[in-house]
């Protein structure tokens, strides 16, 4: 058996780890945006919309 | 044999064997139905909050699937259809598979829990459990009733994003989980006649192995009867409108003859037209599916014109 330099095992670990890279990626950017949604839609107390106290 | 043979066997999964064990397919049913719960309930929800939630939706379900895969990896062998899966194949392991559905599971909720509200959260952690405990582990192999009772887990994901928007459960979500549930066994039921995997051999009581076809054909027809006055009840419920009783109306009465003429029909005549009327139901019965989803979808997208609705 050839020994090369690239083995197919390290192109799959390659895929696995790009993309769970990519996956982080995209949780951060989705965490970010979530947190800039609630809180521009909160009013002065900090009170979430559609509550009691925020009415 | 070299060392490097041994090395050869350790099986690395690759980025694709991990999103299989998701079961993708079954994925994008939860998040179309999932969808459509949430657009047509009353409440508004922001766009990227609604967006969020079905992401996680879908991931929750994605890892009841990689449980299932988990615990079913012994069936998973025996079968031809599921031999290429990514646990069977040696390329995950049952460790590794077992930790990333747990992970992805209280992932999934905790994040739901945050974007939408803990209701829904509860209600997906529920559904995980129902899929990954009380069908994979308890009735799948104990009851030929195993995917009617299990295709609750199916129908929750409307009615997880129904209680996204609405915070709770009301009659409008519950006959959309009705319309799933009542469709489950007759869609998987024709699958199992012209599929004829070896259930048997994998130890699972599939209705045609323990009941026999006969029956099997008997109870696809039943259970689309009985599938008809929910589909007409969602359309007149609220959240339904004339293009959702008017879908319902043309897609029973199909899906009506269909299952009559599997009745009709008995193993040889099958055979020899290599399962032709099965393979069709069974292609109708996505259609179902997607169609009255997609009714209820145009009726909320007209209310806004003051078309569509009751």
């Amino acid at each position: 058996m050839a020994i090369s330099p690239e083995h197919e095992l390290h192109r799959r670990r390659w895929s696995r780890n790009l993309g769970l890279g990519l996956v982080l990626a995209a949780f951060v950017v989705l965490v970010f945006g979530l947190t800039i949604v609630k809180v521009s839609r909160q009013d002065e107390h900090g009170n979430p919309p559609g509550t009691e106290a925020s009415r | 044999m070299s060392d490097l043979s041994a090395y050869e066997q350790t099986q690395d999964g690759g980025f694709g064997d991990y999103v299989q064990l998701l079961k993708p397919r079954v994925m994008s049913l939860v998040v179309f139905t999932a969808m459509v719960g949430l657009i047509v309930a009353p409440v508004s929800v922001h766009p990227f909050v609604a967006f969020t939630a079905i992401l996680f939706i879908a991931l929750g379900g994605g890892a009841s699937g990689a449980l299932n895969m988990w615990y079913d990896a012994d069936i998973d062998r025996v079968m031809r259809r599921t031999r290429g899966r990514p646990i069977p194949a040696g390329r995950v392991s049952e460790g590794e598979a077992l930790g990333f559905g747990l992970a992805l599971s209280a992932i999934s909720v905790v994040m739901l829990g945050l974007a939408a509200n803990w209701f829904a959260a509860l209600f997906l952690a529920f559904t995980i459990f129902f899929y990954a405990v009380v069908y994979t582990m308890w009735l799948k192999r104990s009851t030929p009733q195993n995917i009617v009772i299990g295709g609750a887990a199916g129908a929750f994901p409307p009615m997880i994003g129904w209680a996204v928007a609405t915070g709770g459960v009301s009659v409008e979500s519950v006959l959309m989980f009705l319309l799933v549930f009542m469709w489950t066994p007759p869609h998987f039921w024709a699958l199992a006649l012209f599929m004829k995997d070896d259930y048997s051999n994998a130890g699972v009581p599939m209705l045609t192995v323990t009941h026999g076809r006969r029956v099997t054909r008997r109870h696809i027809f039943v259970y689309t009867l009985l599938l008809a006055p929910c589909a007409l009840a969602l359309a007149l419920s609220p959240i339904g409108g004339p293009v959702t009783l008017a879908a319902a109306l043309v897609l029973n009465a199909l899906f009506i003859r269909g299952a009559y003429l599997i009745l009709r029909r008995d193993e040889d005549r099958a055979e020899a037209d290599r399962y032709k009327a099965e393979r069709a139901f069974f292609k109708l019965s996505l259609a179902y599916l997607f169609l009255h989803f997609g009714a209820l979808l145009v009726e909320a997208s007209l209310r806004p014109f003051g078309l569509g609705g009751w």
